[in-house]
């Protein structure tokens, strides 16, 4: 689904970032990427998305190399990814408005297109209906993961980038969305690349966690974590054990 | 504002005037039953071509400087480099009286409308371009990074993203410089011309030195500012409603 060849970026005058930096990423697989401040997991995200390009070095997405963003790749960010301007119904439609915008074109959205606005499904689906009508701010934070999410699924990807989307969610509703988004990658067979600043969160989601250090990255560094996702896998042995492997992974490297 | 609130405001202002004027007792302070009096009068003497003068110089100023400043706004706000190139020349112009700019104006586009509405557009586009720049250019980033990984172009990025955020500039700009434009407008109005609230007020009370015409300009004038004020007002409110969701 992803690869990524001699990968080499970094901003001008500063050490690369990632350097001949080689990983692949099968179709249908949860990954997340860990690794403390500044060690480029949100740039490789951003890489992935089509929203930076590399010094040198390739993206390719299922065998495509990735120029600009791909209509079937959906991105979830943290914050400030809702247009404050639209009730939650339009947010959650907007993929959709941008796609009719520029019709079937292979740039913007898929040759295959066919324009509608059908966001309802999904709008009863996250459990937002009662909320359409509202803004951004007058709803919670999770709910605003949730519209964010229904806009991301409504464009029917088959590949899903986040950006520590539950990070500034309070712990129940942390885990309640992060259950929810395993349940939705299973349903609609995404694969899933999530970077999080969280080893709890990287543990409970990725089956396999890629550890970045401090720059430059040349070699991935991989943790199999087989179990993650399965029911009562929070409480269980294994997930200490991953925790506290990739604790200790993270603090050598 | 609680149109309740608007309406006892109005009227203790209305009491203040009374008092005064009758506190004072002379002809250059009538009190406001006069002038309601004679402002009936008036509006079948001219006053409402003088007001509809005033008002179309107003309006005219206010759609043409949304028509070219919004845009321009828009356009230097959203690229970091035009921003640089154009935030030194709007730094220098923005502060300047364009209002001592009266005489120069009317020597180069002469009498008529023009010359008076291209003075409150000098103002108001300031003012808007300003405002808009700064709403362009402070965007999240993640904004428009979300809806480019949408498949979002340009195009697009103006029609979902900067238009509808600079809606909110634009009409603040309006509001905030209502009065200034009227103001101005009053001032365009003393030369050369015979048409418009401020020829009215100035013609009635140091020509004619009738008080209660007088004042009947001035209350039109007022009316015009408050009408425009409140104009936007409800056009923020039916433009913007998310401004408004608690």
């Amino acid at each position: 689904m992803i690869a990524t060849q001699g990968l080499t970026f970094g901003y001008s005058n500063a050490v690369p970032i990632f350097q001949d930096f080689s990983w692949q990423v099968g179709r249908g697989e949860t990954w997340a990427v860990i690794g403390p401040s500044g060690c480029g997991k949100t740039t490789l995200l951003y890489l992935l998305a089509g929203l930076r390009q590399p010094t040198s070095g390739q993206v390719l997405i299922d065998g495509q190399l990735l120029e600009r963003p791909r209509p079937h790749t959906g991105l979830i960010l943290q914050d400030y990814g809702l247009l404050p301007w639209a009730t939650v119904g339009e947010n959650a439609a907007l993929g959709l408005r941008v796609r009719n915008f520029y019709g079937p074109d292979g740039t913007h959205a898929p040759r295959d297109y066919r324009p509608s606005g059908e966001v309802n499904p999904w709008l009863e689906r996250l459990g937002l209906t009662a909320v359409a009508e509202q803004y951004p701010q007058q709803i919670s934070g999770g709910q605003r993961q949730r519209t964010a999410i229904a806009r991301t699924l409504a464009i029917q990807p088959d590949l899903l980038l986040m950006d520590e989307p539950f990070s500034s969610l309070d712990a129940l509703t942390r885990e309640d969305l992060q259950d929810l988004t395993l349940e939705l990658c299973a349903e609609q067979k995404l694969t899933l690349v999530i970077v999080t600043h969280a080893i709890e969160e990287a543990a409970m989601l990725g089956k396999k966690v890629l550890i970045l250090s401090l720059p430059p990255n040349r070699q991935p560094v991989i943790i199999e974590n087989p179990l993650a996702g399965s029911p009562g896998y929070r409480q269980s042995a294994v997930y200490q054990s991953v925790c506290q492997a990739l604790r200790s992974q993270m603090e050598t490297s | 504002m609680k149109k309740r609130d608007v309406l006892l405001t109005t009227l203790g202002l209305l009491i203040l005037w009374q008092l005064s004027a009758m506190l004072l007792n002379r002809p250059i302070l009538p009190t406001p039953l006069v002038v309601a009096k004679v402002f009936v009068q008036e509006l079948g003497h001219g006053l409402v071509l003088h007001f509809l003068a005033s008002l179309w110089r107003v309006v005219a100023s206010m759609l043409l400087s949304v028509a070219l400043a919004a845009p321009a706004g828009l356009v230097i706000g959203q690229s970091p480099r035009l921003n640089r190139l154009f935030s030194p020349l709007i730094y220098v112009l923005y502060p300047i009286p364009k209002v001592v700019f009266v005489p120069i104006i009317l020597l180069i586009l002469g009498i008529g409308d023009l010359p008076k509405i291209v003075l409150i557009f000098l103002i108001l586009f300031f003012q808007i371009v300003v405002l808009v720049r700064d709403q362009a250019a402070n965007i999240p980033p993640q904004l428009i990074h979300s809806l480019r990984s949408l498949g979002a172009g340009r195009r697009a990025l103006f029609r979902f993203v900067y238009f509808p955020a600079s809606l909110p500039a634009i009409l603040t700009a309006l509001r905030q410089s209502v009065g200034t434009a009227v103001a101005v407008l009053y001032i365009a109005e003393l030369f050369a011309t015979q048409r418009g609230l401020g020829y009215y007020i100035y013609y009635k009370g140091s020509t004619l030195l009738d008080y209660p015409a007088m004042y009947a300009g001035v209350v039109a004038m007022s009316l015009l500012g408050l009408g425009l004020y409140f104009s936007v007002d409800w056009l923020e409110r039916r433009l913007c409603p998310w401004l408004h969701a608690s």
